[in-house]
């Protein structure tokens, strides 16, 4: 689908150092004429924030990492001195506090799109499953960022998350006291979480160079599910079409960050993350950042420790499983009537999900919990094979530029294609 | 066909074998101190024990103290506590365990004060003690007994009994 690059650079320069490492024409190959489906919309421009925003938070980040001291007694403190005395520090700090969660915010959008478009199915299985370690190395990048500042959210946080492992049969404790590196969550986890935090986005990195370039050889999916049969008729180039779109869906996406980062900056932290870490008092309501929610509800919804872990963890492991699980022909919801219903069900599940996972977990909540957490393994393990097999889908468009000219008005079938 | 597929082992094959399993032994040998690195070091293992006075706290008292970075509850359990915690059936709890075998002394029960599912510190203070009298982890809501066992809620096991002693009548150490 990308196709070799037939790449002349203009200079002789260019010429002489592109006979030697042909970077330019690759890159030219990859965001200029790469070839993007016509009928691309809205939903496909997070992609280019996601990139957008690892960068943002690498840079942030080594920004803080030069006032931040990965210690016990001095790390609460060192945020604070970022805060009040190193210049542009509260800047940092928000941008980085708060482009986690943006970055959440796009990487659910994303997520959803695929699901939605069936962008998961084959030829992009590979491409998908790199998406899902993506996603794994992102939570526990942010989940050991948000140790760091060492107020109670964090001690706490870290104290639920490391137990988790505790659960596992015969080894758990000892795995746990490994993480540790000591009897509980202290300074020696403290500066392995420092040391990882700082480590893992780099491993992002490498990950999505692999996500991009699985893409650029499945070639993107689109919103009609049909592959690209004819690269004149159904393409345009990356570059200008998929770049100016992608800039302006990031300057509006810029613009929603920027209200939180001076606006509302703690609006998505915990208060009780202003408290130095205390050992021996758990606040009266341990609660993960937003985007763990979900999850969390999960995790809370089972009664039992290993259950609990067991489900959780698995409501990340089926989406590597999905290619596999979804067993309808046609990619795209648009042409799933049955599909699409049960599709947006999920979304409210999941939203309803990170709802519960911040209620106390007593009473109706549990319940309520418990059905969510049943649709949301029913959906990926009982409705996705199942609906394969009995839902009758509309008729598919034979092209992408059929789907373009349908959409609007003037069907113009070609038969000599 | 049978006859040409079965080919004599070379000395070459052989080199191939152990140079193999050497180098199997020998990433082996590299990736353990970097695994190892991570456990408890010589400075935390040190602060294994810890001395506690526990003359002062009253009956019905309970005083927490920090061992190996772990809230520990000494509480002085009332005459009433003790009976309930001993006329408890052993078949109604989830992890069965007689009151008898979690104390030295019945007036004193001594338990690491995290509880077994997350590891948040159950609340133990007057009116928050849970449907049992004893803790009750807010977490997400287990119950424990006034012998520390878990009675209701995801925890799985009852609060662990540390290693302690009494070195006189109103002295402890755990650890």
């Amino acid at each position: 689908m990308s196709g070799h690059s037939t790449y002349v650079p203009q200079s002789a320069i260019g010429r002489w150092f592109e006979s030697r490492l042909p970077i330019l024409g690759l890159m030219h190959g990859s965001f200029v004429s790469y070839p993007t489906p016509r009928n691309l919309n809205y939903m496909w421009t997070f992609g280019a924030m996601l990139s957008f925003m690892l960068v943002a938070q690498i840079v942030t980040g080594i920004a803080l990492a030069m006032h931040y001291t990965p210690h016990v007694d001095f790390a609460f403190a060192s945020v604070e001195h970022i805060m009040r005395d190193v210049n542009w520090g509260w800047f940092m700090r928000y941008a980085h506090a708060n482009g986690a969660s943006m970055f959440f915010i796009a990487v659910y959008m994303h997520m959803f799109r695929g699901l939605y478009y069936g962008s998961y199915k084959a030829p992009r299985e590979v491409l998908w499953i790199l998406g899902v370690i993506i996603f794994l190395l992102m939570m526990a990048t942010a989940f050991m960022g948000y140790v760091l500042p060492w107020g109670q959210m964090s001690f706490w946080g870290a104290t639920v998350i490391t137990n988790l492992f505790s659960a596992i049969p015969l080894v758990g404790e000892a795995i746990t006291t490994w993480l540790w590196g000591g009897f509980s969550v202290d300074n020696p986890t403290l500066n392995r979480f420092f040391s990882l935090h700082y480590l893992l986005p780099f491993m992002l990195v490498g990950i999505v160079i692999l996500h991009v370039w699985a893409l650029h050889v499945a070639g993107q999916n689109n919103p009609a599910g049909v592959e690209v049969k004819n690269v004149q008729r159904d393409t345009v180039p990356f570059t200008p079409y998929a770049t100016a779109k992608d800039g302006f869906a990031l300057v509006v996406f810029l613009i929603f960050f920027a209200w939180f980062i001076f606006y509302v900056p703690n609006y998505l932290g915990h208060a009780d993350n202003y408290i130095d870490a205390n050992p021996l008092v758990t606040p009266a309501h341990i609660v993960p950042e937003w985007y763990f929610l979900p999850f969390y509800a999960i995790l809370r919804a089972i009664p039992s420790k290993l259950g609990g872990v067991i489900a959780m963890f698995g409501s990340i492991a089926v989406l590597a499983f999905l290619p596999w699980l979804d067993t309808s022909k046609v990619k795209s919801a648009s042409f799933r009537p049955v599909y699409k219903v049960f599709f947006w069900v999920f979304v409210l599940v999941a939203i309803g999900l990170g709802y519960l996972g911040a209620m106390p977990a007593e009473g109706g909540y549990v319940i309520a919990a418990r059905i969510l957490t049943a649709y949301y393994f029913g959906f990926f393990l009982l409705i996705m094979p199942l609906l394969g097999m009995f839902e009758t889908p509309k008729a598919v468009p034979a092209t992408i530029a059929d789907a373009v000219l349908a959409k609007h008005g003037n069907v113009v079938m070609n038969p000599a294609e | 066909m049978s006859e040409s597929s079965f080919v004599e082992p070379t000395r070459r094959d052989m080199l191939y074998i152990a140079t193999g399993a050497f180098a199997a032994v020998g990433a082996g040998a590299v990736v353990w101190p970097f695994i190892s690195q991570m456990n408890p070091d010589a400075s935390t293992v040190a602060l294994a024990s810890t001395e506690v006075d526990i003359a002062a706290i009253p009956e019905g008292g309970i005083l927490t103290v920090k061992w190996r970075g772990k809230p520990v509850f000494i509480r002085h359990r009332t005459k009433k506590e003790i009976e309930e915690a001993v006329t408890t059936p052993i078949a109604s709890l989830p992890d069965p365990q007689t009151d008898q075998a979690r104390v030295k002394k019945p007036d004193w029960l001594v338990v690491v004060g995290v509880c077994t599912q997350l590891g948040c510190v159950p609340l133990g203070a007057p009116g928050s003690r849970g449907d049992y009298d004893g803790w009750f982890c807010p977490c997400h809501g287990s119950h424990y007994d006034t012998s520390g066992r878990i009675r209701r809620g995801p925890a799985p096991t009852n609060l662990v009994v540390p290693q302690y002693e009494f070195i006189s009548d109103t002295k402890l150490r755990i650890g």
